[in-house]
């Protein structure tokens, strides 16, 4: 039975059970995780991080969240009122919502009924959260247009085109896994990787592009130049207080850990074991399988923090550029020679494949080689450049007097 | 006349060297920056508990204040008000007065019966102590001065007095037999005398 048949099967108070349960369990996660997020950075900087509240400081943010609901609530005069409040439930809500299709364990027994911990298997799950993640960007929009003020605005820009351009990305490279599992489904994805090379090994190129443009997606370092504090205070929260930025602080860490998920789902074969340890599925009446996907989400949220604690963040332009330039020319490619392989695969001889494969090969070595060239020569055109001297009034350069003074007695 | 000359330092006649754009490092290079981070997190910590473990301070630490006593328990302070007139920051007070046979509080002729230091005004400069002739006046290498109301960071002498050490006797008390306040600077007192013990 797949995933989708056992959900189909779940009576409504289960189905409400299960909604509780994760909702409880992206909050709890949260919490976890802006607690370990700043101890693992404090770690890595030779410091400590809070380990106050609570053993450890573990209650942190639980205190933090506390201290936040208890401050005072301010709508700027300036705002548009209406949308100044829906915009950070937008955000939050969204955020939940992906959660829906992320399959935690295989199948299950939950109070008395056979059923995977999954709330629904839509036959086009991955689309959903690519969809409700852009519903999320209107949270971000919104929040930056009604603050009516301009840090806001330019940082709910910012972010919207990251967020967006970055989709992109992010969605050519679920195209390839789309092909090798024949299906959007999250449940049958992963089904599709059981038992054989994860995705993240088959299709490495579209794994790395996934895992860059999952930075962009979720607004974290080194692309977080939605809030960089330099430039645009704090992006589109300026002007957020109290328990509304609490929300967006809230929706901000839900994500990364739903993007997480959608990479263990996609690429890294779901709640399945590792190689080798397959047996360990069948532990706790299969309930065992919530732990490898577990692991492995949280695999990747310390990913997530090892990688702000590492690299500064990049200028917008070059952010960009990146972008548009590379990562969705190069999956473009990848694509068209994932999917020729995967035809030549289930229609023709191995021979077919393998030629096409060597053929692939010539080209990229090709490319390479005439890039290079280009480079050298551009190199060289730099050199030669000589800048005219303008023909118009410059005004002088500070070590050069302007004028002379004179001394007028 | 103002000179418009361009100032002539180190940095206006060293040559600007054009830095090569080298791009983006290698792989193992930027790997190399991802290991620092990780290695980090198992390294130790440079951060100090501080309510629990104190850090230890420098001996020559500049701390809140302390009045000398000589070996008897007499207090070195004269009440000559030099440290007060050395405070850049106008800290201390000082009221002097004179001693009699009958309430000896230092050896010699005065003493300082009043002594203030005031903490929300103390830059912990340290001026007063090089002006104090006798060496009463010394700094500690206690740190923790906040409190919750300003008359409490006003230090009377009681609070800034050295405590008694074996030894001592708590003044006033005559000075030792056949010492003089010479001897007292010298540091030829020891310890108290029977006969300084009062009645």
């Amino acid at each position: 039975m797949t995933n989708a048949e056992l959900i189909a099967n779940d009576p409504g108070w289960l189905i409400l059970a299960k909604a509780g349960i994760i909702f409880a369990f992206a909050l709890v996660t949260v919490l976890l995780f802006i607690w370990a997020e700043r101890r693992i950075l404090g770690f890595m900087q030779n410091r400590l991080g809070p380990n106050r509240v609570g053993p450890f400081g573990l209650l942190q943010s639980l205190a933090d969240g506390i201290k936040c609901a208890l401050k005072e609530d301010i709508i700027p005069s300036g705002a548009d009122k209406i949308v100044f409040v829906l915009a950070p439930a937008i955000s939050a809500g969204a955020a939940f919502m992906s959660f829906a299709v992320m399959p935690a364990t295989g199948e299950v027994t939950l109070f008395g009924q056979k059923t995977v911990m999954q709330l629904t298997d839509l036959p086009v799950g991955v689309l959903y959260v690519l969809a409700i993640a852009s519903v999320g960007v209107y949270g971000i929009v919104l929040a930056g247009w009604s603050s009516g003020s301009t840090y806001p605005l330019l940082g709910g820009l910012r972010s919207s085109a990251q967020v967006i351009s970055y989709e992109v990305a992010m969605g050519l490279s679920l195209v390839s896994v789309f092909i090798y599992s024949g299906s959007m489904s999250t449940g049958e994805i992963v089904a599709a990787q059981h038992g054989k090379w994860w995705y993240a090994v088959v299709l490495f190129p579209s794994f790395i592009i996934y895992v860059i443009s999952m930075f962009g997606e979720t607004n974290r370092a080194p692309f977080d130049l939605a809030e960089a504090e330099g430039e645009l205070v704090a992006g589109f929260h300026t002007e957020y207080s109290s328990l509304k930025f609490a929300l967006f602080f809230l929706a901000e860490y839900i994500n990364i850990v739903a993007i997480s998920a959608l990479c263990t789902t996609l690429f890294l074969g779901g709640y399945h074991a590792f190689p080798g340890l397959g047996f360990t599925e069948s532990w706790l009446g299969g309930w065992f399988t919530a732990f490898w996907f577990l692991a492995k989400v949280y695999g990747l949220c310390y990913f997530f923090i090892w990688v702000r604690g590492t690299l500064p963040r990049i200028r917008y332009d070059q952010f960009m550029k990146f972008g548009w330039k590379v990562l969705i020319p190069f999956n473009l490619v990848w694509i068209m020679v994932v999917a020729t392989l995967r035809v030549l695969s289930q229609n023709s001889s191995r021979t077919a494949m393998i030629i096409f494969a060597g053929v692939i090969v010539a080209l990229a070595m090709l490319a390479s080689f005439l890039y290079d060239k280009s480079k050298a020569k551009a190199a060289i055109a730099e050199d030669d450049f000589v800048a005219p001297a303008p023909n118009f009034p410059v005004p002088a350069l500070p070590t050069q007097p302007t004028s002379k003074v004179v001394n007028r007695g | 006349m103002a000179n418009l000359e361009p100032k002539k330092n180190a940095l206006a006649n060293t040559e600007a060297v054009p830095v090569e754009n080298t791009g983006p490092a290698s792989l193992l290079q930027q790997a190399k920056g991802f290991w620092v981070t990780f290695s980090k997190q198992f390294q130790k910590k440079l951060t100090y508990n501080y309510p629990e473990e104190k850090p230890p301070v420098e001996p020559r630490f500049h701390g809140r204040h302390q009045l000398n006593r000589h070996p008897d328990g007499l207090e070195k302070c004269i009440g000559c008000e030099l440290c007060a007139w050395a405070c850049p920051a106008d800290a201390i007070y000082v009221e002097g007065e004179s001693n009699t046979e009958a309430e000896r509080f230092s050896p010699g002729e005065r003493y300082g019966k009043v002594y203030q230091i005031n903490y929300l005004r103390c830059i912990f400069c340290g001026l007063c102590v090089e002006a104090c002739p006798t060496r009463a006046l010394t700094m500690t290498n206690e740190y923790e001065l906040a409190d919750d109301s300003r008359t409490k960071l006003i230090f009377e002498k009681e609070d800034l007095l050295a405590p008694l050490r074996q030894g001592m006797l708590q003044p006033p008390h005559p000075m030792y037999p056949g010492m003089d306040e010479t001897n007292y600077y010298r540091g030829d007192v020891k310890q108290a005398h029977s006969s300084q013990e009062s009645k």
